[in-house]
């Protein structure tokens, strides 16, 4: 069955450079921001490849790496070429990251004026400690001018990303850090519990036996206050990391990676999927530069979906969603009656608390969440 | 026969058999080393891994000695674990003499001493070899007096050298020549061969090895099996080089195989006389034992759609291995499956795992159980070998379980020790002697159950490795047992009732429940593990529901990552079996049986 695609695509764009790598972090990046302007250059040669194959688009997404380490007049440029190129919608959201060091409210106020109105900070945490521990360039003070910053240039759509499960931290320091956060009444709040990757700095402490390995009693706690605070402060856990004031506010961009809308990622690994197929970039930025310079696609990847495939990410993915899985929609779109299929585990589950079976929707509840891995194994 | 030597080498696991055997191979030029493949007698991956042989080979060397004549050298490698100790004796009833290979940094071992002793049965040449020399930390000192304090053999008539590095090969191959004798036997008188292995070849059937002791054998010769009384017409006879090489005869002293139209390894009988069916010898040679299972347990496919896959597998793999037998059988819990017997856990280890990795089947084995005999009210006799099959409590009249008797060799400073594991293990002391002033021989009669669980382990545990055993089933005894059946979830798994001594039912009970606790990974909600005896519920174990799982983030738009990781997981999930709404592990069902002393 081909999916359905009545919803309009999104638009990511990844911008590869960081000025220094976070002790946490293995995600791709490099820090010689020398390859800016060859990389924009590059970036727009993709965007004219795309230009029959995507026409409208009514979410973009500037992310990185680091977005705010472009000037801002790359970022006009880019912009302006994006909305030359493909059709943007007039209601579309537009949303940039910024690391709290790089802009301040002028810049912002700026970034305004091109149409962007949501802006994701990378706070991370506010405390001190826990900012070094990290290896952000950015301190306390700097999170917090930056969150003011954002409120002062006029930003209606603000959103902070949290880390929490941090080595030492207790649940009363993480619970500083919130209230901290929602002091600013931030309209979406990602919290992502530290994932430990073997490598990175971070990692290398923790195998060296210098921070024990939280216990998953503790990460489930960590997980089911962060929601039950969240909730009872009046935003919606939409998603396993992401909270909203109102549906509103969620992030309309990365809901369609998890419904199988289409999305087109421009950059450096970026992963794009339209009817059925998958793409993805290569990493290496260099190579990525070498591609285009050369009219090479800097495609290092792509698979078909088969149904099969397409029905097993859509129940892990909509099983980490409040929304859950629609079951008429699921069995039109997939072919596979999950009652029928899977009646007596799913209702299992519900005994259990994990789930909650309603109205033609199956939903994680806030424990399903916590273990939204093991409920993915459906 | 002058030039023809018949040998062995015997050793801790370890100390260098396949390394040295492939220097002999290496050295004699049988094969280059272009060819050479690492311990190329041991060619099963299993045996590599493991570095067990588990089959008996036999190898032709030939070899010019210093004397300037070329003698035949025929290499026989022998299994090393008590599971074949059979095959084992019949490898070296095919022998004059053996090499006795001790590392030298180890020095004198368990087996060491437990393989001395068995070639002295055979009344061999033994010719200690001093291994791994080259290691900085050899004390081929400490080795030399080991040989004389502890084995009782004249230190003087060691030799030394590092497989590993090919020294001191050469003085190892004329010392096979000057000190292992010639065979004996009358190449004019009637045949008699013994079976010392078999194996299986696609093309040709079964390909067997023996050593022959009297009189000649031919293509075209009408051979009779003397214990299996059959009766086959030769095809071919010749020696192993590394290849089978053709021969026109075999004669009294060779070491050679035969192959004779016969359709599978069960047809042969390990350690049975071949002789000539016109012109037969007076009478067998002696120390034929028949080989018989002792360990039962069921096989059932993960999958129920692989039951067929299976039934073939199982009949392809019962061609090569004799000793293995099986019957269809079928479980509440786990559907179809078969009910197989094993010569003990190490051979149901492999005979599980050949079938996972050379037929590529995900498969669940019951909890291994003796063969009991219950005699019932109305008189029947019952052997049972199936807990499923228990006929239950007021049917039975008498209850009786196997019993063995155990031989066992320990420095004296383990007697204490492995006395009260004996004990332990309802083991009633018969015997205790010492054969050498440091070193004690206990002997013991055990139930049979009680050996096969987890006696190996605990018993190299208690003595540190120092100890070896060797046992034989002698009878079967009145015991006391009752049928302990797991439950989990309130649901029982058949494939997990055990038979017990009922004075062990209750420590049993508890043993499994928290065994399975380990196995049974956390799921998505609480798992009651319970052990009962007829209804009562004597043990309980709870595995808690899984709490959280890294869920952080769903990377941009990289859902092939997450999608493909999910995969695998959900792969490795076919390795469980889904009993009612639980997943249990392959493992678990062997688990139970081990304790936790270790």
């Amino acid at each position: 069955m081909i999916p359905e695609e009545t919803a309009l695509a999104g638009l990511y764009i990844h911008v590869p450079f960081c000025k220094s790598r976070c002790f946490y972090c293995d995600f791709y990046s490099v820090t010689d921001t020398g390859l800016i302007p060859r990389f924009l250059k590059a970036l727009f040669k993709e965007i004219d490849v795309y230009r029959e194959e995507f026409s409208g688009f009514d979410t973009l997404y500037l992310g990185g790496g680091t977005p705010s380490l472009l000037a801002l007049h790359q970022i006009e440029a880019l912009l302006e070429k994006v909305h030359k190129t493909f059709t943007i919608l007039g209601a579309a959201e537009i949303t940039i990251e910024v690391n709290p060091a790089d802009w301040k409210k002028n810049d912002l106020k700026a970034l305004q004026g091109m149409g962007i109105n949501r802006i994701n900070i990378g706070v991370q945490s506010l405390n001190e400690n826990e900012l070094t521990l990290l290896g952000r360039r950015h301190n306390r003070g700097q999170a917090i001018s930056a969150l003011e910053d954002a409120q002062a240039a006029g930003f209606t759509n603000i959103g902070i990303d949290l880390i929490y499960d941090l080595p030492g931290q207790t649940l009363a320091g993480w619970q500083e850090t919130l209230n901290q956060a929602l002091d600013f009444a931030p309209d979406h709040l990602s919290c992502y519990e530290l994932e430990i990757k073997p490598g990175t700095p971070l990692g290398q402490r923790y195998e060296l036996g210098e921070f024990p390995y939280p216990s998953q009693d503790l990460m489930r706690e960590f997980f089911m206050r962060t929601s039950e605070f969240l909730e009872f402060s009046g935003y919606i856990h939409y998603e396993v990391s992401n909270f909203a004031k109102g549906m509103e506010r969620a992030s309309r961009h990365n809901r369609k990676y998890w419904d199988h809308t289409p999305y087109l990622g421009l950059g450096p690994s970026a992963h794009s999927f339209k009817a059925g197929r998958r793409w993805w970039n290569h990493s290496s930025v260099r190579q990525y530069l070498d591609d285009l310079a050369k009219d090479r696609m800097p495609v290092e990847g792509s698979e078909e979906l088969t149904n099969e495939q397409l029905h097993t990410e859509a129940l892990f993915l909509g099983l980490r969603t409040k929304q859950g899985i629609d079951l008429e929609r699921h069995k039109l779109r997939y072919g596979h009656d999950l009652m029928q299929e899977k009646g007596p585990v799913l209702e299992q589950w519900g005994r259990e608390g994990l789930i909650e079976i309603e109205g033609g929707f199956v939903r994680p509840k806030r424990a399903g969440m916590a273990v939204a891995d093991g409920l993915a194994q459906l | 026969m002058e030039y023809i030597r018949n040998f062995s080498i015997i050793a801790h696991i370890d100390h260098g058999k396949s390394t040295l055997a492939d220097r002999l191979i290496l050295r004699t030029g049988v094969c280059d080393v272009r060819t050479y493949k690492d311990q190329m007698l041991d060619n099963m991956d299993i045996e590599r891994e493991r570095g067990i042989t588990i089959k008996s080979q036999a190898i032709t060397l030939p070899y010019q000695a210093k004397d300037g004549k070329t003698y035949s050298l025929n290499l026989i490698d022998t299994p090393g674990h008590v599971d074949f100790s059979y095959e084992v004796s019949r490898s070296l009833a095919s022998c004059e003499g053996v090499l006795l290979l001790i590392d030298a940094a180890q020095g004198v071992q368990a087996q060491t001493v437990a393989n001395l002793y068995l070639a002295m049965e055979h009344d061999l040449e033994i010719i200690p070899v001093i291994n791994k020399i080259d290691l900085p930390s050899a004390d081929v000192e400490r080795v030399i007096e080991q040989i004389d304090a502890e084995l009782g053999l004249d230190p003087d008539t060691h030799l030394t050298c590092s497989a590993k590095e090919g020294i001191g090969i050469d003085d190892i191959l004329e010392a096979i020549v000057r000190r292992v004798s010639a065979p004996r036997g009358d190449a004019e008188a009637p045949l008699s061969a013994l079976i010392f292995d078999a194996h299986y070849d696609s093309f040709r059937g079964t390909v067997i090895n023996c050593r022959i002791f009297d009189g000649k054998v031919r293509s075209g010769d009408t051979i009779h099996f003397m214990f299996n009384d059959s009766i086959y017409r030769v095809e071919e006879v010749g020696h192993f080089l590394m290849t089978r090489q053709k021969r026109e005869q075999l004669e009294a002293g060779e070491v050679g195989y035969i192959i004779a139209g016969v359709k599978t390894v069960s047809d042969v009988s390990i350690g049975d006389t071949i002789t000539l069916e016109d012109r037969p010898c007076a009478k067998p040679l002696s120390g034929f034992k028949e080989v018989k299972p002792v360990v039962f347990a069921s096989i059932y496919p993960i999958a129920s759609d692989d039951y067929e896959d299976l039934a073939d597998s199982l009949e392809k793999y019962k061609l090569n291995d004799a000793a293995f037998i099986y019957e269809k059988d079928s479980s509440v819990a786990l559907g179809q499956g078969f009910r197989c017997g094993f010569l003990g856990l190490l051979h149901l280890d492999i005979v599980q795992e050949r079938l996972e990795r050379e037929y590529d089947l995900s498969i669940i084995l019951s909890v291994p159980s003796v063969r009991y005999r219950f005699t019932l009210q109305d008189g029947t006799e019952l052997y049972v070998d199936n807990p499923a099959h228990y006929p239950g409590a007021s049917a039975i009249e008498k209850s009786e379980e196997p019993y063995i008797r155990a031989a066992m060799m320990m420095p004296e400073r383990y007697v204490g020790a492995v006395m009260s594991l004996c004990m332990e293990k309802r083991g009633i002391q018969k015997n205790m002697n010492y054969p050498s002033p440091s070193r004690a021989e206990l002997v013991f009669e055990m139930p049979l159950a009680e050996v096969i669980y987890d006696f190996y382990d605990r018993f190299k545990s208690v003595t540190q490795g120092y100890g070896s055993y060797d046992y034989d089933l002698i009878d079967y005894r009145e015991s006391k047992l009752v049928l302990l059946d797991i439950l989990v979830n309130g649901e029982k798994v058949d494939a997990l009732s055990q038979i017990v001594h009922r004075d062990r039912a209750r420590a049993r009970g508890v043993q499994a429940c928290d065994r399975l606790k380990d196995e049974i990974p956390r799921q998505m909600y609480k798992i009651a593990i319970q052990g009962a005896i007829g209804g009562e519920i004597i043990s309980r174990s709870t595995i808690s529901a899984y709490r959280k799982d890294v869920t952080a983030k769903c990377y941009g738009g990289d859902i092939t990552r997450k999608r493909k990781l999910l995969e695998k997981q959900k792969k490795g999930k076919k390795r469980m079996k889904m009993i009612g709404s639980v997943s249990i592990p392959q493992s678990a069902f062997l688990a139970v049986l081990k304790s936790d002393k270790d």
